[in-house]
């Protein structure tokens, strides 16, 4: 009774939604990746709509939603700036300010790609119950909410950058590959977390502590060039053991001083980024046949 | 759940579906909320707390195109993981599925929304998730809302609507969604009187459309009133096939109610 003929005839085979399927028992954990990725790309429009629908639901896109996107971490770095300050003997000015609000707002971005990556699965539990579609469109479609709710904070950075004369520098091209890679690896980071939330409800009550120790090895509060010599060890451990120190570093790098990050900062960068959305992604698909019976 | 290699993918002509030697037995936790502390408390003391069911035992049978399959059992039979393993939700432990055509989405009535979004966020979001494109979700969704008969709160949120509304959108998001292969179970226990109606006449069009139509039910009268086949679970193995009379008489014996008013008639 199909009046969409036209488009049942060409679809190709795979196993969500063509007109010819054939379950069998699954050997391996991981789905063919080549009709997985198809299909997670022809409902791409869904992972849109749902978070456009969740986006409107947190009243995000109201006036008074923007300015609360806002708000929040603005305050956030009104008081670390105010902490940094005192402890440091007051010898910051702000530059010091443009390089902690891009540093916390992109830093809030990561977070808040976890905590609603992880809850993306679980909160969407009855559509899952219900509809075969590739599940990795939850944690993506979290991922773009995430995204949505950091782009208004970026005005409000160009506000401090300008008030603190830092001028404009082409090298703010390559922040956007590095805001790029940021994305890759959230991506990765919310579909590890969608499943550990399945698995482990209690997931979300941990991630605000992963957070902030998070938050302190990377750097956000401090800037690699200001770190005094005698913690350069634990630079050195860091640059490659923390994702962020070089993807949240490079990216303030390029978008506040206006330097290009070294050779090395671009390659731990993109392994990082590119890894992790590996791991996080085939992880979730050899899970989310079981999401049914879990949730 | 699929291995689509070249020699499996030739249609079985005439049949909707064909199920061979399906058993699903799954994993769950009896823990109310699984938790990574659970885990670790459970983990000290040597304890899991995961648990096998075997929900389907072996189950075979064809249905041939043109099919009205009712599909009876008592609670737990394993209905719906039939219904969920058809539709590719749960992947098969041992046999084969096989499905020529596209599935209607619904699968037991109410559950699929979201009850913070509204009602249209819902039908288009359910619509997208099955593969539909967006100008083909949006153009039906006017219909869907007109067949639910919730134009006033379409745009409402779903947390307001009453458990009859809700259905009523349940049932219409499923039959509108063009599909082969009609899947309802439980949908006519729901809706009020005028809606009952307006429901079973669709389905009866429907099932001279669709490629197949199942029908979970619990009214036995439903199931020998629209459907020309029949099945009965118990316990997740196949106990009978036949026409809806014959299963439906020797269930009634078995639960030893007789065909009295009660099981005849939702209540």
């Amino acid at each position: 009774m199909s009046t969409d003929k036209q488009v049942v005839d060409s679809e190709r085979e795979n196993e969500f939604t063509t007109t010819h399927h054939v379950y069998v028992p699954h050997k391996a954990g991981i789905p063919p990746l080549a009709n997985y990725a198809r299909e997670l790309w022809r409902r791409r429009e869904f992972a849109t709509e749902m978070s456009r629908a969740s986006l409107r639901a947190a009243n995000t896109l109201t006036l008074f939603g923007q300015v609360w996107l806002v708000l929040n971490p603005l305050l956030l770095s009104g008081v670390y700036f105010l902490l940094v300050q005192v402890l440091s003997g007051g010898r910051h000015g702000w530059e010091f300010f443009a390089q902690l609000t891009a540093g916390l707002f992109t830093f809030y971005f990561i977070s808040g790609s976890m905590g609603t990556g992880a809850s993306s699965v679980v909160g969407g539990g009855k559509l899952l119950l219900n509809t075969a579609f590739p599940r990795l469109l939850m944690p993506f479609s979290a991922i773009r909410t995430a995204f949505f709710r950091f782009l208004p904070t970026l005005p409000v950075y160009l506000i401090f950058h300008v008030i603190a004369g830092l001028g404009f520098h082409w090298a703010v091209f390559i922040a956007v590959f590095f805001l790029f890679l940021l994305v890759v690896f959230a991506l990765g980071l919310a579909a590890l977390f969608a499943t550990l939330q399945v698995y482990f409800r209690d997931t979300t009550s941990f991630l605000p502590y992963l957070t902030r120790i998070w938050l302190y090895a990377s750097p956000v509060l401090w800037s690699i060039e200001t770190i005094p010599p005698r913690f350069e060890k634990v630079i050195t451990v860091l640059e490659f053991v923390n994702p962020l120190h070089s993807l949240l570093g490079g990216f303030t790098q390029c978008l506040v001083n206006g330097d290009i990050p070294s050779f090395t900062t671009f390659a731990t960068a993109t392994v990082w980024a590119f890894g992790v959305f590996a791991i996080g992604s085939l992880f979730f698909m050899s899970r989310e046949r079981e999401f049914a019976v879990r949730l | 759940m699929s291995s689509l290699s070249a020699s499996e993918s030739v249609p079985t002509k005439g049949l909707s579906v064909k199920v061979e030697n399906l058993s699903v037995t799954y994993r769950t936790t009896f823990e109310r909320v699984p938790t990574f502390k659970n885990a670790i408390t459970r983990f000290g003391r040597g304890q899991r707390a995961v648990r096998e069911v075997e929900a389907l035992k072996n189950v075979t049978f064809d249905v041939p195109d043109g099919t009205a399959l009712g599909i009876i059992g008592n609670n737990g039979a394993g209905k719906s993981t039939l219904m969920r393993a058809l539709a590719g939700i749960l992947p098969p432990t041992e046999g084969r599925i096989e499905v020529n055509g596209r599935i209607s989405p619904l699968l037991s009535l109410g559950v699929g929304f979201n009850p913070m979004l509204s009602g249209r966020e819902n039908i288009i979001l359910g619509g997208l998730a099955s593969g539909l494109s967006r100008a083909q979700v949006v153009a039906r969704a006017e219909e869907v809302t007109a067949f639910a008969g919730l134009e006033e709160f379409i745009d409402a949120p779903m947390r307001t609507y009453s458990s009859g509304m809700y259905s009523r959108l349940a049932f219409s998001v499923a039959v509108h969604m063009d599909p082969d292969i009609l899947m309802i179970d439980e949908a006519l226990s729901a809706g009020d009187a005028t809606f009952k109606t307006k429901a079973a006449e669709k389905m009866g069009e429907l099932r001279e459309s669709a490629r197949a139509f199942f029908l979970v039910s619990h009214s036995l009268a439903s199931i020998k009133q629209l459907c020309n086949d029949a099945i009965w679970l118990h316990k997740g193995t196949l106990m009978m096939r036949g026409t809806p009379e014959e299963v439906t008489a020797a269930y009634a014996d078995f639960v030893n109610v007789g065909e009295s008013a009660v099981i005849l008639e939702d209540l």
